[in-house]
């Protein structure tokens, strides 16, 4: 008889939907249905059991075929590559669990490494002008009880966080919120009138790469000062009308994305949307949080913060002295400046991903992907290491976007066989320790000095 | 009617994307959803584009030949989009502002109509960018 699953956590985005109920064949292999996700989120579930799975870790042949090997002989080539590396980079960690991000820190810590996660790609330009600026944020749960005006601004849940909007923000009834929708404003700033600007009240069209100004438009209305009758598209007097609204909410929750962090300004159109909000809080209570892409990207920041001091970009080059540069330490300029001589994929696509100049540079060296499924990253490889999916197959830890960190589950095993990101990464340091070990054997005993006695 | 003209273009999440990208970025669906541009249609007309019709996509650091399909999310004329994946990132310029993060959206871009080419494949682009194209696949 088929089983029921219920409070599944969905490991697609930084929401971290963990209502889903997935309902698994009787002899516990294959996910029939599942409820209450999103359209991705499903198609993550039923990916995982539907089609073809790479099942052993598979080399790259002289004549450019794959060719399957064992976990044994993938741990050793792993190992062998970052320990012949000078400088290797050890990339990704959206889409794991954080005793995986715990385990590759160990490596990259063994190894020399850089290690680094999507949020360089992502939203590292938020951790900038947090670092500079503060965070006045809340949790998902105070914006669902507490706000009456929701902001979008660069960001399009619609499609990026399908169901931020009913879970949290728009539409869900609160403990302070009990009319849902009908008792919120929401506002929606984007060059595109999206999907999410179908249900603002009121849309705002900003020119595309000028939100600073906007910004800055607003502080200075909120403030009392005059701007010109035109900013960055937006008439004053609808700049006037939203900035009162923004004065006169009981709790607002300005949600942004990569319309800040990808355009011209990157951290400085954040710092400036947490400015914003620190001004509003002269007024009435703001806050801000940054909408988080994947369901962990939150994780590797907590981890490493906790485990070095810094969540993304880290140079663990002089072994357990971290520093962290964006600029210098960051993987797309260490791509571009050739300054690594291996890479590690983990838990993301930088093969699709990055600009695919980064690629071409990043190729030039040995490159491993573990990953559960095949990708760019992985068709690209010397080495793929297939692995289970976290919030499928591998239970763990995962932090949602407003820092909430939450237990996920597994529903179903992993293809025989198959091991975890955590396990691959300590088969990995242990297989590091080992050729350390070797190393330092082979080097020649230290005869006692001349004219000294032994036990002298 | 002009040959080319310069745009804006940008880059982000769409949720075809992110539906193909977890079915497989192999898939025809990922091909379908990704392998696009969008574009006001004041700039449509100014190319003499009709539906569907392949254009080259030029920036500083490359090309790519993608679909024109008129989105559901409407942009300004002098704007464009190509969804996040693979064929944006043959034309997303890996300058980062010393944060790290590419130039994924505002940067400059050629669009001109394309005769007798077509929109290669995710493996092509990228297996064929790195040296491991077959030509097979």
């Amino acid at each position: 008889m088929s089983k029921k699953v219920e409070n599944v956590g969905c490991p697609y985005c930084g929401v971290c939907c963990d209502d889903l109920v997935v309902t698994v064949s009787d002899d516990g292999k294959k996910i029939l249905e599942v409820e209450n996700a999103c359209a991705i989120g499903n198609q993550i579930f039923h990916h995982a059991t539907g089609g073809e799975r790479v099942r052993l870790p598979r080399l790259r042949q002289p004549d450019g075929t794959y060719k399957d090997i064992s976990y044994d002989e993938a741990i050793d080539y792993a190992a062998n590559v970052l320990y012949k590396a000078k400088k290797p980079l050890i990339y990704g960690f959206g889409s794991t669990n954080c005793e995986g991000m715990a385990a590759a820190a160990k490596v990259a810590e063994k190894a020399g490494a850089v290690l680094d996660n999507c949020a360089s790609i992502c939203h590292g330009s938020s951790f900038l002008a947090m670092f500079d600026n503060g965070y006045p944020s809340c949790t998902l749960g105070e914006t669902k009880n507490r706000a009456d005006v929701i902001v979008y601004w660069g960001a399009n849940p619609a499609h990026a966080h399908p169901r931020h909007m009913s879970r949290y923000s728009i539409f869900p009834r609160g403990f302070f919120t009990g009319k849902g929708h009908k008792s919120r404003k929401i506002i929606v700033v984007d060059p595109r009138h999206t999907d999410t600007a179908q249900v603002a009240d009121i849309y705002l069209q900003v020119q595309q790469g000028h939100d600073y100004e906007l910004f800055d438009a607003f502080r200075a209305v909120v403030r009392g000062h005059e701007i010109p009758d035109v900013v960055a598209g937006i008439r004053r007097e609808q700049i006037v009308e939203v900035a009162d609204i923004l004065k006169k909410a009981r709790f607002g929750t300005i949600f942004y994305g990569m319309g800040l962090c990808h355009s011209d300004g990157r951290n400085h159109n954040v710092d400036i949307a947490i400015s914003l909000t620190r001004d509003l809080n002269d007024f009435t209570k703001w806050t801000i949080m940054a909408m988080r892409g994947h369901y962990n990207i939150t994780g590797p920041g907590a981890v490493w913060s906790w485990q070095y001091g810094y969540p993304y970009c880290l140079d663990l080059t002089k072994r357990d002295i971290a520093h962290m540069n964006p600029g210098e330490t960051s993987s797309i300029d260490l791509a571009m400046r050739d300054e690594v001589d291996a890479f590690i994929n983990i838990g993301t696509d930088a093969g699709a991903h990055f600009p695919i100049d980064a690629v071409k540079h990043l190729r030039k060296h040995p490159w491993i992907t573990i990953d559960p499924n095949i990708c760019m990253a992985s068709e690209i490889s010397d080495l793929h290491i297939p692995v289970g999916i976290v919030g499928v197959e591998v239970p763990g830890i995962v932090y949602r976007m407003d820092n909430v960190p939450i237990q996920y589950r597994k529903v179903i095993d992993p293809p025989e066989g198959v091991i975890s990101d955590e396990e691959v990464f300590e088969r990995i340091h242990k297989r590091l320790c080992e050729l350390e070990a070797e190393e330092v054997a082979k080097e020649p005993v230290k005869a006692a000095p001349e004219g000294v006695r032994v036990g002298e | 009617m002009a040959n080319r003209i310069t745009l804006n273009m940008i880059t982000q999440r769409s949720i075809e994307e992110g539906v193909a990208m977890e079915k497989g970025k192999t898939t025809p669906e990922y091909f379908e959803a990704c392998s696009i541009i969008e574009m006001h249609d004041d700039d449509v007309r100014a190319l003499g584009l009709v539906p569907n019709q392949l254009v080259r996509v030029t920036s500083e650091c490359g090309s790519v030949v993608v679909k024109t399909v008129r989105g559901r999310q409407s942009l300004y004329p002098g704007l464009a989009f190509i969804p996040q994946g693979v064929w944006a990132n043959q034309v997303v310029p890996p300058r980062t502002q010393a944060t790290g993060e590419p130039q994924y959206s505002g940067f400059p871009v050629t669009v001109e109509p394309v005769n007798g080419e077509r929109r290669k494949s995710a493996l092509e682009l990228v297996q064929g960018a790195v040296g491991l194209w077959r030509g097979d696949q």
